[in-house]
C-alpha cells in the first residue's frame, strides 16, 4: 500500500526529526507517572475533599491527555508536526462543536417540548 | 441457515416490478453476453476491475453515478406521473406502500450514488492531474472506496426484487424506521447499503486529503493550488468529520433493529429527536461536500472559456473554506420546527443566512471573471452560465426557508421539495455534467459532441424550471411532500406541469446517453492530439490527452498559480522532456473488489439474518485485507526507454496535428 511515492515514505525523514529523544521521553514518562499517582491520591488518599473529587480527577485526566499528545505522540509547534497539530484542535474542536450543539438542541427541546409534567392536582383543577 | 430469507421475499404478485426486473435481466444477460462473445472479460478485469489507475477508478465512478441516474430518474417519472394522475379520489397506479418505497429509493439513490459518484469521480480523475501527482496517495485504498460504494448501489438495485426497500423517506426517521412500525427488511437494505458506500466514502476523503496535502508538485504551496483542488480539499476534509457520524448514527439505529436496543425507539428512554439531530450533523455538512467540488469545476471553466484568470482566486480560496467551518453551524435548519426555542432557532437561522455570504462572493468572482472576456460558449460553458442562474434562485429561496418562522409554513412542503432539487440539479448536476464536458478529453483523447451537449444543456435547463417551479408555487398552496394521493382539484393542473417538465429532464439524460454514443463513433474526427483542447490554464492540459498511466514524463517544477498557461506565455510549454528517468508505479490488484464482494455477502447476510454466511463475509474481508497487507510486491519501476518511446510517440502525433 505504501509505495515510494506515497507520502508515508516521503514524510518519514521530516517526521522522525520530532521523534524525541530519550530526555523528553523521561520528562513526559515522569509526568504521567506523576499525574496518575496524584489521581489515585485524590481517590485513595484523601487528597482532596470528597465534594470536589470528581472536578479534581478530571482535571488530572485533562492533563494526562495533553502530556502524553505532547510528550509521546509529539503534537506542537514544530515545523513538522504542525500539520498533526492543526488537525487534531480541528477535529476537537468539531467534536466539541457536535457533542455541545446536541446538548443545546437537546436540552432546549425538552424544557419547551415537556410541559406535561403535570400533577393530578392541576389536572383537576383544570386551570 | 437461510435466515429470513425465502422465495416469498421476491413480489412476483407486482407487475410494475417483476416487469422492470425482467427488462433489466436482460439487458444484463445481452451485456453479459456481448462481454463473453468479443471475449473481453480479460480486458475487463486486467484494465479496469483491478485497476488502481486514478483516471480509470474516476471513470467508474461516473459510470456508476449513470447507471444510477437513470434508476433515480425512474423513481422520479413514476412519482410525478403517479401525482399527475392521483387527484379528486383517484388512486393513481401506485400502491402507496410501493409509492413509499419509491420516494425513499429516489433520494437514496441520488444523493448517495449518483451525486457522490459523480463528485468523488471527477476528483478522482482531475486532482491528481492538478497537483502534478502520479497517482493517488493509496491506490489500493482508492479501488477498495470504488468497489465498496459499487456493492452498496448493487444492494439498493437487489432491494427492488429480493424483498423490499425502506418507505421511511431518504433519511430513515425514527420510530418509523424502527422494528416496530418498519418490520420488513427494507430499512435494513438501507442501513446496510448506506454502511458499506458510507466505508467507501470515507477511505476516498481520507485518501484524498493525504494526496493533496503531501502528494503536491515542488513548488506547488497551498496558494498556488487550483481552486478545484482547493473546493476537493474542503469537501474531503467534510467527508473525514462527517461521515464517522452517518455510521454511528446508523449503527445505533441498527443496534436498536438488530439487539432491541433502544436509543431511538418511543419506549424505555429512547429518544427519536436525538436520530434526527445527528443524522442532520452529517447532512448538512453533506450537500456542502457535494457542491464544493461543482463551484470547483465552475471556477475552472469559467476562466479557461473566458480567457481570463480567475477573477479573486485568494477570496475564492477563502470563501471555500469559510463556507466548510459554517457548513457545521446550520444543521439545526433541518428541524425548526421540531421544538427547540426561539434562541436555538434564532441562532442556526441567522448562521443559515450568513454561509449564503461567501456562495455569494463565489457568484461575482465568477460574473466579473466574465466580465470583459472573450467568453467562448462551449457546451461547459453553457452549463455553467445555467448554473449561475438556477443557483442563484435556489440560494435565495434557502435564506427564505432560513428564516424560522417562514419555515414553520413551509416545513415538508413542495417548497422545500424545490429548493433543495434547485440548488443540487442546479448546482451540482450541472457542475458535474460541465466538468464532464471540460475534461472528458484528458481521460479518453477526445472531445465531447457539441451538438447533443448543447441539446442535453437546454433540455436539462427547460426541464428543471418547468418541473420545479410550479413545486415553489404548490409549496406556497399547502401541498406536503410524499404525498400519494389528495383532494385539492386545484394542485393537479401545476402537477401535470411538473411531469412535462420531468419528461424534458429525461430528453435531456438521452441527450447525454446520444452525446456518448455520437461521441464515440466520431471519436477519430474529434481527437485532441495536443492535450490542451480548450485553450486552458491549469496543470492538467499540460501532459497528453489521454494522460499516460504515469500522468508526467517528469514531475513539473510549480512556479505560479496557472503553471500551464504562463508556460505557454513565455513558450516552456509543450517542450520535449530531454532525459527520462524510471517512473514507479502502483501495481493492480484484485484485493479491493475481493473485499468488497465479501462486503456485498456480509451486507446481504446481515439484512437476511443469515448469520453464518454474515461471518464468512466478515472474515472474508479481513482475510483478504490481510493478506494484501503481507503483499510486498506492489509496486514496479517503467523503465527509462519505455517512458521515452510513448513520449516520442505523442510528440510524433502533436507534431503532426500542427
Amino acid at each position: 500500500m505504501l509505495d515510494r511515492t506515497s507520502p508515508a515514505r516521503v514524510a518519514q525523514p521530516a517526521a522522525r526529526a520530532a521523534h524525541g529523544d530519550l530526555k523528553t521521553y523521561g520528562i513526559g514518562f515522569a509526568l504521567s507517572l506523576g499525574l496518575t499517582i496524584l489521581s489515585f491520591g485524590a481517590v485513595m488518599g484523601g487528597l482532596v475533599p470528597h465534594g470536589m473529587m470528581l472536578g479534581a480527577i478530571t482535571v488530572l485526566a485533562v492533563a494526562q491527555l495533553l502530556v502524553q499528545l505532547v510528550f509521546f505522540l509529539h503534537l506542537g509547534a514544530a515545523p513538522a508536526q504542525r500539520n498533526n497539530t492543526v488537525i487534531f484542535v480541528l477535529t476537537a474542536l468539531l467534536i466539541a462543536t457536535v457533542v455541545s450543539g446536541s446538548l443545546w438542541v437537546m436540552h432546549n427541546a425538552d424544557t419547551n417540548m415537556m410541559p406535561m409534567q403535570m400533577t393530578p392536582e392541576r389536572a383537576m383543577s383544570k386551570d | 441457515m437461510f435466515g429470513k430469507l425465502s422465495l416469498d421475499a421476491i413480489p412476483l404478485e407486482q407487475p410494475i416490478i417483476m416487469g422492470t426486473g425482467v427488462v433489466v435481466a436482460l439487458l444484463g444477460l445481452t451485456i453479459l453476453g456481448l462481454i463473453t462473445y468479443f471475449r473481453q472479460w480479460k480486458y475487463l478485469w486486467v484494465e479496469w476491475i483491478t485497476s488502481v489507475d486514478h483516471k480509470k477508478i474516476g471513470v467508474m465512478y461516473f459510470g456508476l453515478g449513470l447507471v444510477m441516474l437513470l434508476r433515480g430518474f425512474a423513481d422520479a417519472i413514476m412519482m410525478r406521473t403517479q401525482q399527475a394522475m392521483a387527484a379528486n379520489g383517484a388512486a393513481g397506479y401506485l400502491p402507496p406502500e410501493h409509492y413509499d418505497q419509491i420516494f425513499t429509493a429516489h433520494g437514496v439513490i441520488m444523493i448517495f450514488f449518483v451525486a457522490m459518484p459523480f463528485v468523488i469521480g471527477l476528483m478522482n480523475v482531475v486532482v491528481p492531474l492538478q497537483i502534478g501527482a502520479r497517482d493517488i496517495a493509496f491506490p489500493f485504498v482508492n479501488s477498495l472506496g470504488f468497489w465498496l460504494s459499487a456493492m452498496g448501489a448493487g444492494l439498493v438495485m437487489l432491494s427492488m426484487w429480493v424483498g423490499d426497500f425502506a418507505a421511511t423517506g431518504w433519511v430513515a426517521y425514527p420510530p418509523l424506521s424502527e422494528l416496530g412500525l418498519s418490520p420488513t427488511t427494507g430499512v435494513d437494505y438501507y442501513i446496510w447499503s448506506l454502511q458499506i458506500s458510507g466505508l467507501g466514502t470515507t477511505l476516498a476523503g481520507i485518501n484524498f486529503v493525504v494526496t493533496i496535502l503531501r502528494m503536491r508538485a515542488p513548488g506547488m504551496n497551498l496558494m498556488k493550488m487550483p481552486v478545484f483542488t482547493w473546493t476537493a480539499l474542503i469537501t474531503n476534509i467534510l467527508i473525514v468529520a462527517i461521515f464517522p457520524v452517518l455510521t454511528a448514527t446508523l449503527a445505533m439505529l441498527s443496534a436498536d433493529r438488530y439487539l432491541g436496543m433502544h436509543f431511538f425507539t418511543n419506549e424505555l428512554g429512547g429518544n427519536a429527536m436525538m436520530y434526527i439531530n445527528l443524522i442532520w450533523i452529517w447532512g448538512h455538512p453533506e450537500v456542502y461536500v457535494l457542491i464544493l467540488p461543482a463551484f470547483g469545476a465552475f471556477s475552472e471553466i469559467i476562466p479557461t472559456f473566458s480567457g481570463k484568470p480567475l477573477f479573486g482566486y485568494k477570496s475564492m480560496v477563502y470563501a471555500t473554506a469559510a463556507i466548510g467551518v459554517l457548513s457545521f453551524f446550520v444543521w439545526l435548519h433541518h428541524f425548526f420546527t421540531m421544538g427547540s426555542g426561539a434562541n436555538v432557532n434564532a441562532f442556526f437561522g441567522i448562521m443559515t443566512t450568513i454561509i449564503s455570504i461567501p456562495t455569494g462572493v463565489k457568484l461575482f468572482n465568477w460574473l466579473f471573471t466574465m466580465y470583459r472576456g472573450r467568453i467562448r460558449f462551449h457546451t461547459a460553458t453553457l452549463w455553467t452560465i445555467g448554473f449561475m442562474v438556477t443557483f442563484a434562485v435556489g440560494g435565495m429561496t434557502g435564506v427564505l426557508l432560513a428564516v424560522p418562522g417562514a419555515d414553520f409554513v413551509l416545513h415538508n412542503s413542495l417548497f422545500l421539495v424545490a429548493h433543495f432539487h434547485n440548488v443540487i440539479i442546479g448546482g451540482v448536476v450541472f457542475g458535474c455534467l460541465a466538468g464532464m464536458s471540460f475534461w472528458f478529453p484528458k481521460v479518453f483523447g477526445f472531445t465531447l459532441n457539441e451538438f447533443w451537449g448543447k441539446v442535453s444543456f437546454w433540455c436539462w435547463l427547460v426541464g428543471y424550471w418547468l418541473a420545479f417551479t410550479p413545486l415553489y408555487i404548490l409549496g406556497f398552496m399547502g401541498m406536503t411532500r410524499r404525498m400519494n394521493h389528495y383532494d385539492h382539484p386545484g394542485w393537479q393542473p401545476l402537477l401535470i406541469v411538473a411531469l412535462v417538465g420531468v419528461c424534458i429532464i429525461g430528453a435531456g439524460i438521452v441527450s447525454i446517453l446520444i452525446q456518448l454514443a455520437v461521441s464515440i463513433r466520431d471519436r477519430e474526427k474529434n481527437r485532441d492530439l495536443t492535450g490542451d483542447p480548450w485553450d486552458a490554464r491549469s496543470l492538467e492540459w499540460s501532459t497528453a490527452s489521454p494522460a499516460p498511466f504515469y500522468n508526467f514524463a517528469r514531475i513539473p517544477r510549480i512556479t505560479s498559480l496557472e503553471q500551464h498557461w504562463d508556460d505557454k506565455e513565455t513558450g516552456r510549454a509543450g517542450v520535449r522532456v530531454a532525459i527520462f528517468e524510471d517512473i514507479h508505479m502502483p501495481k493492480n490488484t484484485a484485493a479491493g473488489f475481493v473485499i468488497a464482494v465479501f462486503g456485498f455477502v456480509l451486507s446481504f447476510s446481515l439484512i437476511w439474518h443469515m448469520w453464518l454466511f454474515a461471518a464468512v463475509g466478515l472474515l472474508g474481508m479481513i482475510g483478504t485485507f490481510v493478506v494484501r497487507t503481507y503483499n510486498r510486491d506492489v509496486d514496479y519501476d517503467v523503465p527509462a526507454p519505455t517512458v521515452a518511446r510513448m513520449e516520442a510517440e505523442r510528440f510524433a502525433l502533436a507534431r503532426k496535428a500542427a
